[in-house]
């Protein structure tokens, strides 16, 4: 049973992705926008922070180019769901292709390979003397961030209202298109921070599957969360816990052979499914989500 | 009509980006293009073998279409059409005539795909998941079963790099090149889905459903149902594509690293977007995108990832989602309509 405890390591990595984006989709909903292109999110920044640490030398210029890249797809998918009013899952989707179409073709004009390793100059250090990930440290740190923006702001004030009634947030002057493009934004630069730690801390490659449906249980967390960043963090350790109880379990080929790996590698999926299923009934979700806002 | 104008547009507009994305990296997008186009409709080789490759897209793009027709988001069909392939290709191993080997693989691979929907619509329906959430999960369980199953259980014996081969009185019979009577069955659905949507009353529920649910509702329509035949339909549709990309097309077999299944299944979706969700569309949406795959074949031997393609339909799914996103590339803005406030 000592492998329970184990993998606590591996699990505190394994809930950085699930956790962080979801704590940016947590305030994207809040604004009524919906992102399900998180999954892309993440593997093209994690291309974009990969080249940023490859082409500079400095793993944590590579991580604000990670960051800049989430930001700017966020800021691309806000544009279409708010001032187009677009279709929110529908360009979701597309950002999801173009994150498998992107990054195949990426990384094969630069490095002639499909899923390249990086180099251990190029990763993210750990904190010197813990001998953890910074990323461990940083993600419930801006968990708390995330709260405090959501509940103890005027922004996150304004955040909440644009996604619950954005006719009444219009009506005292509350501009709603920008705040909610702001949240939208944040919520890819959380994603696109995401997409970093993958290729620069955690698995040091680049592939066009990296984030193997993290982006979705990240959405999955969400609902779990009850857009509560903090119950989102529980959530990230609870499905990065399974995320590493799978990876060690098939890497030791399951109960001495047993259990072949690939089922051990169903256990995060299953885990979701059962999670959301129990979960659900409970969440509520702003009333204005998934609607594109146009004045009267 | 409005809508054939606006679908043309997006299609061309990805077509620049990908040549936009090519130039950038140093390859020259038009004689790349040309070749694409040489490479998948050249000759009645090259055309058959396109015509091939659309077959199965036609059938993951039909499951995403009726369920936008219910008013759902199902992308579950890459894995039924994975599980579907892996169905198929097992029932080669039945005790029964050739022929009847072929008739049981459509039928339980249908099952089997029926039954990877079902989960889907229990959750949706009777806890809230959403199919998006749901659906990716059972895709990535489907992905892993498959791929244990492929390698461990049904591996050729010598040949490491993929499963035994669909014996030969098994296959669909070629009609020329590499198309084979798996195009009955791809326009068979299609037909089916036209017929259903549109003149059957289960089919105008399944439109009214996903129009306006509450409506629906008050029209005496159980949303729930019609969903859930949505859902299942799709199922089944999704795991055939898997089932004639099995027994219809070489290599006859699922290659261990199963890429000759790819993402068959989340192609569909694209395919559907542009074919607008109508079977006549999505005919010609798959003809689309398997001129585009057959051809970046070609055009990866002058050096260009095939991965291209995937650029390309992403650009045209973004687009797709937002109509409005056109307007702006109007040369003549509509005028702004006065309104009066009151």
């Amino acid at each position: 049973m000592s492998i329970l405890f184990q993998v606590l390591p591996v699990a505190l990595r394994a809930m950085v992705p699930v956790t962080l984006c979801a704590a940016g989709e947590i305030v994207g909903e809040r604004a009524g926008v919906v992102n399900i292109g998180l999954e892309g999110i993440m593997t093209l920044s994690a291309f974009a922070a990969a080249i940023g640490s490859w082409g500079s030398g400095n793993p944590w210029l590579g991580v604000m180019v990670g960051l800049a890249a989430g930001a700017f797809i966020g800021f691309l998918h806000g544009v279409i769901s708010i001032y187009l009013k677009g279709n929110q899952i529908i360009s979701g989707v597309g950002i999801n292709l173009l994150g498998l179409g992107v990054v195949g073709f990426g990384t094969w004009a630069l490095w002639g390979a499909k899923s390249p390793m990086l180099d251990q100059q190029f990763w993210v250090p750990e904190v010197p003397g813990l001998g953890i990930s910074p990323f461990v440290l940083l993600t419930p740190a801006l968990v708390g961030l995330t709260w405090w923006l959501l509940h103890r702001t005027a922004l996150g004030l304004r955040i909440r209202a644009v996604g619950e009634n954005p006719v009444a947030a219009d009506v005292v002057g509350v501009p709603v298109e920008r705040v909610r493009l702001l949240a939208v934004v944040f919520g890819g630069a959380l994603g696109g921070l995401a997409g970093a730690f993958l290729s620069l801390d955690w698995l040091h490659t680049v592939s066009p599957t990296l984030p193997a449906g993290r982006g979705f249980i990240a959405l999955a967390n969400v609902v779990f969360s009850k857009l509560n960043p903090f119950l989102a963090l529980l959530g990230g350790f609870l499905f990065g816990y399974f995320d590493a109880l799978a990876i060690q379990l098939a890497s030791v080929s399951g109960f001495g052979g047993a259990i072949p790996y690939q089922f051990m590698r169903m256990i995060p999926y299953l885990a979701t499914l059962v999670v959301v299923a129990l979960a659900i009934g409970r969440a509520r979700f702003p009333a204005a989500l998934g609607q594109p806002y146009r004045r009267e | 009509m409005k809508q054939l104008t606006q679908t043309i547009f997006v299609l061309i507009l990805g077509i620049l980006v990908g040549a936009v994305v090519m130039a950038v990296w140093g390859h020259d997008p038009w004689g790349s293009y040309a070749s694409l186009i040489s490479g998948a409709l050249g000759n009645l080789r090259a055309f058959t073998s396109t015509l091939a490759r659309s077959l199965a897209l036609v059938l993951t793009g039909l499951t995403f279409a009726v369920g936008v027709r219910a008013g759902l988001f199902n992308i579950g069909a890459q894995g039924q059409m994975l599980l579907g392939a892996v169905v198929a290709l097992s029932c080669s191993l039945l005790p029964l005539p050739l022929w009847l080997r072929l008739v049981a693989a459509l039928v339980l691979s249908g099952l089997a795909g029926m039954a990877w929907a079902l989960p889907v619509a229990i959750l949706k329906l009777f806890r809230g998941v959403s199919e998006v959430i749901s659906t990716i999960m059972l895709n990535w369980v489907a992905h892993w079963l498959v791929f244990y199953l492929v390698l461990q259980k049904l591996a050729d014996p010598v040949l490491g790099q993929r499963t035994f081969l669909v014996p030969r009185g098994m296959r669909f019979p070629v009609i020329k090149g590499e198309l084979t009577w798996a195009l009955a069955v791809s326009l068979a659905v299609a037909g089916f889905f036209f017929w259903f949507l549109w003149h059957h009353a289960k089919g105008y529920e399944v439109r009214a459903a996903g129009l306006n649910p509450r409506a629906a509702t008050a029209a005496g329509i159980s949303v729930r149902k019609a969903m859930s035949l949505a859902l299942l339909l799709g199922g089944i549709s999704a795991a055939w594509a898997g089932a004639i990309q099995v027994l219809g097309r070489f290599p006859y077999a699922i290659t261990s690293d199963l890429a000759n299944l790819g993402t068959l299944g989340f192609d569909g979706i694209a395919v559907a977007l542009i074919g607008r969700n109508h079977p006549l569309g999505i005919l010609a949406g798959a003809f689309f995108f398997g001129t585009l795959a057959t051809g970046a074949a070609k055009m990866g031997l002058r050096g260009v990832p095939i991965d291209m393609i995937y650029i390309v339909q992403g650009v045209i799914v973004m687009f797709m989602a937002a109509p409005e996103a056109l307007r702006l590339l109007r040369w003549r803005r509509p005028k702004p309509r006065r309104e009066v406030s009151g």
